[in-house]
């Protein structure tokens, strides 16, 4: 990506700040995900290189972590991400109807985006939210109960900016950030503690 | 009958502004931790054994038992499970979002019952409302004197942060959340160790313990821990929240008495779930999340009970029941809880990364018409190959509970609905209806 500049320097510092909040730096990695997503909507490979280093792992470790977590992507994807739950819940509230329904509204199959880059369809695993089925997130806020004419709706609110208040672009996940670092007395364990803890999970079957 | 004890956890949720902490220490806030900071941690500890608090995340450990196993270490970590993903299950994301001071509050005072330093509130990462109104709990917190150095003038001192998960069912099993913090791919560790209590976070000595665990602490130390035993039954003490989904015609969230009431008050009482919808008949229920094999109408007087369930063949597991009336497709129920399994594989263990799609692929084309008598006898087969003998609770090939959780719903389906399956294998198809959507109302 020839427009990707990696973190820029505001969230460089913000990303300084997040990593100081554990004893080893390597746990800041999927946070540091969560602000590079936030900036750019999906993790570039300059700010993959950035996390690397403030991580203080290899490119390919960030890359092969982030691959394991469905909310981090690293293709672009649409403004607006749109994740329909389907399991069994929302399934006996309807939800595959509600799924194919939104297929033919937008025109996309799952996982496509529309052309204008402004949707992105994705099926989604119980999102909590069982009790409004059929539940919908949108860029991981809820909507719900959705049916067929409810999408609708939905999706022209989205497209004509009605939800910005309460649906940022894609990749903005905690808009509330966090006032204080630590305070507890450790700085000192903290500077002698190696990168990589010991002994914690290394006899898995990884 | 009903018991209507005062709510512990939910006592707040009435009150639009249950997030704030103008609420919150309107309500009695931070005074439960006031109180434990005048007592010994060893005398908070206490009052929870005989609270006898179990663990509200799915397993049923009991809280204080789990604390005790701490190692002896310079330092321990506590780590607040809020990874909620077990489907049919919303009531942590519900106590997040509405009262997120209640888990910082009992957060603070595990840690200082247990000696820890630093504790971590994992929140699932699609919970992004619930991660601002956590991490914005937090920061008041500090600003309060509830958290940092010398707590409310006691000279203890602790620091909590709080960690965005990505997405991953497999992160809510201890051992795979630990490794995620770590930043790292949530793939569960090798038992033994057993316990994070023995080598936990960066290998440290840990405590996990679940949101709505955290939750009820406040009160156990408020109101001594005889006073929460003094409701429930045998080992089922206090309260809990209920996640209630499905075919009902009132779902929703309700905290109730443990054992006291039933699963046919839960279901069918008009203050609570008010009956199967359009008046229809119940077919079958889960009442402990999707890894939990069905229960049948004959199970609804059994009451909300962690030993009756587990002994009646199932669990209470995470506190969430779905309700099928006689419009759902066993096979079709069974495919998507399968289907679930097989998407949250971490991929470590052959029986579930291998068997979970093998089980899906045959139930779905089954669902489709596509499928064979003798599949029916194939999937028990490879079922038993994940799980074997296909008891409860099921036998482990597996590094963690995931994979033996496979073969609950479709064993449960098969065992019951057997002429189901027949029917979908001789008439080419499904012989129901599409799920009808639910409306706005």
């Amino acid at each position: 990506m020839a427009d990707a500049k990696g973190l820029s320097p505001e969230n460089l510092a913000k990303a300084e700040a997040v990593v100081a909040l554990y004893p080893h730096r390597r746990s800041g990695l999927i946070p540091l995900c969560h602000i590079a997503q936030a900036q750019d909507g999906y993790l570039t490979p300059a700010a993959i290189e950035d996390i690397a280093r403030l991580c203080g792992v290899s490119a390919a470790e960030v890359r092969g972590t982030a691959s394991f977590y469905d909310m981090l992507h690293t293709e672009p994807v649409g403004r607006y991400v749109v994740a329909v739950c389907t399991n069994i819940a929302c399934m006996l509230a309807g939800a595959y109807s509600v799924l194919s329904h939104a297929e033919d509204r937008l025109g996309v199959r799952l996982g496509q985006t529309t052309e204008d880059g402004l949707f992105t369809l994705e099926e989604a695993e119980c999102l909590a939210g069982c009790d409004q089925a059929v539940c919908v997130q949108v860029n991981h806020r809820f909507f719900g109960p959705v049916d067929e004419e409810g999408f609708d709706r939905l999706v022209a609110e989205l497209a004509a900016g009605e939800f910005d208040e309460v649906v940022p672009p894609h990749g903005v996940l905690c808009r509330v950030e966090r006032s204080v670092g630590l305070k507890a007395h450790r700085d000192d364990e903290r500077a002698t503690a190696p990168a990589a803890p010991a002994g914690s999970g290394d006899g898995g079957a990884a | 009958m009903i018991t209507h004890p005062d709510p512990i956890v939910t006592s707040r949720l009435g009150h639009d502004d249950s997030h704030t902490l103008e609420r919150y220490l309107a309500t009695g806030g931070y005074e439960g931790l006031r109180k434990a900071l005048g007592m010994t941690p060893e005398a908070v500890h206490e009052e929870v054994n005989q609270a006898s608090l179990l663990g509200r995340g799915g397993a049923g450990f009991p809280a204080g038992r789990k604390w005790s196993m701490l190692r002896e270490a310079p330092t321990t970590y506590l780590v607040v499970n809020g990874d909620e993903s077990e489907p049919a299950t919303f009531k942590d994301h519900l106590l997040i979002e509405r009262d997120p001071h209640q888990i910082v509050e009992g957060t603070i005072i595990c840690a200082y019952a247990i000696g820890a330093r630093q504790a971590f509130i994992f929140c699932r990462g699609e919970f992004a409302l619930g991660l601002e109104r956590l991490t914005q709990a937090v920061n008041e917190a500090y600003e309060h004197g509830a958290l940092g150095t010398d707590i409310f003038g006691s000279g203890f001192e602790l620091d909590l942060v709080v960690h965005p998960g990505a997405g991953a069912y497999i992160c809510g099993e201890e051992t795979a959340l630990l490794e995620s913090l770590e930043g790292k791919r949530g793939f569960p560790r090798i038992k033994p160790p057993y316990f994070p209590a023995a080598v936990g976070l960066y290998g440290e000595p840990t405590v996990v313990n679940n949101v709505e665990t955290m939750s009820n602490l406040p009160w156990i130390v408020l109101n001594g821990g005889a006073a929460f035993a003094a409701l429930g039954e045998g080992t089922s003490t206090g309260t809990r929240l209920f996640a209630l989904s499905g075919h009902v015609k009132r779902p929703g969230w309700y905290e109730l008495e443990m054992s006291k009431t039933t699963f046919r008050d839960l279901i069918y009482d008009p203050s609570l779930g008010g009956g199967i919808r359009h008046g229809r008949e119940l077919k079958a229920f889960i009442p402990g999340g999707v890894s939990a094999p069905w229960f049948f109408p004959e199970h609804l007087d059994m009451g909300l009970d962690q030993d009756a369930v587990g002994k009646a063949g199932s669990m209470l597991g995470s506190g969430s029941i779905v309700v099928m009336d006689e419009s759902a497709c066993a096979v079709r129920a069974a495919y998507r809880i399968t289907r679930f399994f097989w998407r949250e594989s971490c991929g470590q263990c052959t029986p579930c990364r291998e068997g979970s799609g093998w089980v899906e692929k045959v139930l779905r084309r089954i669902e489709d018409g596509y499928g064979r008598e003798e599949d029916l006898d194939l999937l028990l087969d490879a079922c038993d190959n994940i799980a074997p003998g296909l008891g409860w609770p099921p036998k482990q090939t597996t590094i963690c509970v995931l994979g033996p959780s496979i073969p609950s719903s479709i064993v449960s389906a098969i065992h019951r609905f057997r002429d189901e399956f027949l029917v979908h294998v001789k008439d080419g198809g499904c012989p129901f209806e599409p799920d009808e959507v639910r409306r706005a109302e």
